[in-house]
């Protein structure tokens, strides 16, 4: 058996596994990406969700998988075929509440991500296409999360499936055509729902592919860091294994603890009650509306109450709400700053926090009924967003004065421990 | 390295808040809150009440209104023994068949039936009620705001209406409907209406609290297994917190 010198990169291990690695190198794909991976010394907490991400994507799609093979996609035996689940499969309650609130916790961590990146400007130079790629990530989450709350059929499902499906008629000329394709017929009904299972199961496998590029994006030129600046050597990085494998292990099990309270004691607190009647295209809910997380882009959405320049309100709606994730995709450009960090850029630096605010503020606007002055609110914020990233980013890039950079990461590690005596050790063990 | 842990927190609470926010809407009042022994970390059905409920919920809900998830053989998840439910079953006709001379037949039900409702479709559940459709009750303390403190306040809100207050022909005030009006007629209405098995008095209120126990388990009849599940899965992961946290700093302290 003819075995690779001593020198290969799996050289630790036995002949079985040098034999397979020389022909398919999967052990030395993961030493070399997962277990030696070097990672900047200085990452903080915030640094966290993007494994955890991946491990709730995990999570949703084992539980999904088994779940769909206990659900029935046909408009007259979905609403029971879930109620039969949580009822007489074994732990069918679990998987389905896990599935349930999995999808929240997914959109809030990757919300967190989301900002982590833009705080200390993770999608500037060489990293902008990780940053689109995650865009994409958040585009499919989406897509596949509106998909997902559609499968209950109960009558937010419906509802919410007929309200955003409708959007799309805002489109010019071919608008109909669309809404008739995704309904395939001339109302939400079986054909709906038929589809959007058939979607709801594909899509995250796309994800997991994006996933995958993210990932090879990110190992291209390495993490980001909370200074912002390029690591010069081993000396300013750690392997990724044991330091961030414990770290992140650490992370998983307070996520897990969150997820665990909500599954356990209050699984329906993000649900609405609504979705617990069969959906009934005779009777229309008092208020529809969205999961929490997709709240923003409704308040958004609905937030243009008057026709501008001709072009109707309905489509100006779409347009902006679609908009403020399509925006995201060219943040890279529109950051005109040099600096990375904000914790360098003492404007840039408070006018991030404004950004979740601005977001909050459109999420509550989108749960309430939009009359008074909450329409006033969704306005007024809605123009935040805009501002924030049209006029502020390139804006402040400008005009701002970006305080000194450190030299190296390595030199303000030291100086933030206060000892230059471990230098040398701190290396690699 | 420092942890925002203020910072996380804050955007969890966030997100928890903008969840409450989004189903807060109802304008009807605000029903007030029970006691429920369900509630909490350890909480579980009382299956005395549960029982009674079921009885309330046999003698009076029933001639309207169906349970249709729910089976005969679930019964004994409250309480009633093997040939208990096979007698409850066997007050009960249900349709069976083709037979193999293709027709249809009644025969009396078996614990593996689902509990027949009153009306053979909604089209007639709405001739038997003045155009009304009573809604099946199975998911009821979980298809409405406020969930089972709210179906006690409907049952326990009938009243009269205020001066000036005019009730549509056909309809009743209820001041925790939204409106206040309901063509449900006024279903518990005085003490002693039925006789409980176990000798609790059967007041208004006593019996609105028991069948709500009983609706409250048909909604969600995993909720005793989920609560001690729960219990032992959340302190796994405190303790695996500590675990891992403990280990974090112990291969970290190599590099400070």
């Amino acid at each position: 058996m003819a075995v690779p010198p001593a020198s290969s990169p799996a050289s630790g291990y036995s002949r079985l596994i040098r034999w397979i690695d020389y022909r398919l190198p999967f052990v030395s794909f993961l030493e070399h990406e997962f277990t030696d991976y070097p990672t900047p010394k200085n990452l903080n907490y915030w640094w966290n969700f993007g494994s955890l991400a991946g491990i709730i994507l995990v999570i949703m799609i084992v539980t999904g998988v088994v779940l769909a093979m206990h659900y029935t996609p046909h408009s007259d035996l979905a609403f029971d075929s879930v109620e039969r689940m949580m009822r007489d499969v074994n732990y069918g309650w679990l998987l389905r509440y896990i599935h349930m609130n999995g999808a929240s916790m997914f959109f809030l961590i990757v919300y967190i991500h989301l900002f982590r990146g833009l705080y200390y400007g993770s999608y500037k130079y060489p990293r902008e296409l990780l940053w689109i790629l995650g865009v994409v990530i958040l585009l499919l989450m989406i897509a596949t999360a509106f998909m997902g709350y559609v499968l209950p059929w109960g009558q937010m499902s419906y509802w919410a499936a007929t309200v955003i499906t409708n959007l799309f008629s805002a489109i010019p000329v071919v608008g109909n055509k669309i809404v008739t394709l995704l309904w395939g017929g001339f109302t939400v009904g079986n054909p709906t729902l038929n589809r959007f299972f058939s979607l709801h199961y594909l899509l995250p496998f796309v994800i997991v592919a994006v996933v995958g590029l993210h990932l090879l994006a990110l190992h291209q030129h390495g993490s980001n860091n909370p200074l912002g600046i390029d690591t010069r050597g081993p000396q300013d990085t750690m392997p990724f294994h044991p330091y961030h494998t414990i770290k992140d292990s650490f992370g998983l099990c307070v996520a897990l603890l969150v997820l665990a309270f909500f599954v356990f004691y209050a699984p329906n607190f993000f649900a609405s009650a609504d979705n617990y009647i069969p959906a009934n295209p005779m009777v229309t809910p008092n208020h529809i509306v969205p999961e929490w997380y997709l709240l923003p882009y409704y308040a958004i959405l609905r937030s243009v109450t008057f026709d501008i320049l001709g072009i109707p309100a309905k489509l100006l709606g779409v347009v902006l709400s679609l908009g403020s994730i399509i925006l995201l995709f060219f943040v890279p450009w529109l950051d005109t700053s040099r600096v990375r960090s904000a914790r360098f850029r003492p404007i840039y630096r408070l006018v991030s926090w404004l950004l979740p605010i601005d977001a909050i503020a459109l999420g509550y606007v989108g749960s309430q009924p939009p009359e008074g002055w909450v329409v006033t609110l969704g306005q007024v914020a809605t123009f935040y967003y805009y501002f924030h990233f049209l006029i502020l980013m390139p804006l402040l890039g400008k005009i701002e004065r970006p305080r000194p950079l450190p030299i190296s990461i390595g030199t303000a590690v030291l100086e933030a421990t206060g000892g230059l005596s471990t230098a040398g050790s701190a290396e690699r063990h | 390295m420092r942890a925002p842990l203020p910072a996380l927190l804050l955007s969890l609470a966030i997100a928890v808040g903008l969840g409450g926010a989004a189903r807060a809407l109802e304008e009807a009042p605000e029903p007030p809150h029970q006691q429920w022994p369900f509630e909490g970390v350890f909480g579980t059905y009382d299956t005395a009440a549960s029982q009674r409920g079921f009885q309330v919920y046999k003698e009076v809900c029933s001639v309207c209104h169906a349970v249709k998830h729910l089976a005969f053989r679930n019964l004994e998840e409250i309480g009633y023994t093997e040939d208990q439910v096979k007698g409850i079953a066997a007050q009960y006709q249900v349709t069976d068949g083709p037979n193999d001379e293709g027709q249809m037949f009644q025969r009396p039900a078996r614990p593996s039936d689902p509990i027949p409702g009153p009306f053979p479709n909604d089209q007639a559940a709405r001739a038997a009620n003045n155009g009304a459709l009573p809604p099946d009750l199975s998911l009821i303390t979980k298809a409405r705001e406020g969930g089972p403190d709210y179906v006690y306040a409907i049952l326990t809100g009938f009243k009269d209406p205020p001066a000036g207050f005019k009730v549509n022909e056909g309809m009743y005030y209820n001041q925790y409907f939204a409106g206040h009006q309901i063509k449900m007629p006024p279903p518990l209405t005085q003490t002693d209406q039925l006789k409980y098995a176990d000798g609790t008095q059967a007041t208004v209120p006593q019996m609105s609290h028991d069948v709500v126990s009983f609706l409250s388990w048909a909604a969600e009849p995993n909720l005793n297994e989920r609560h001690r599940i729960g219990f032992k899965v959340i302190l796994f992961l405190i303790i695996a917190t500590g675990v891992f946290y403990a280990a974090k700093r112990k291969i970290w302290s190599r590099i400070h």
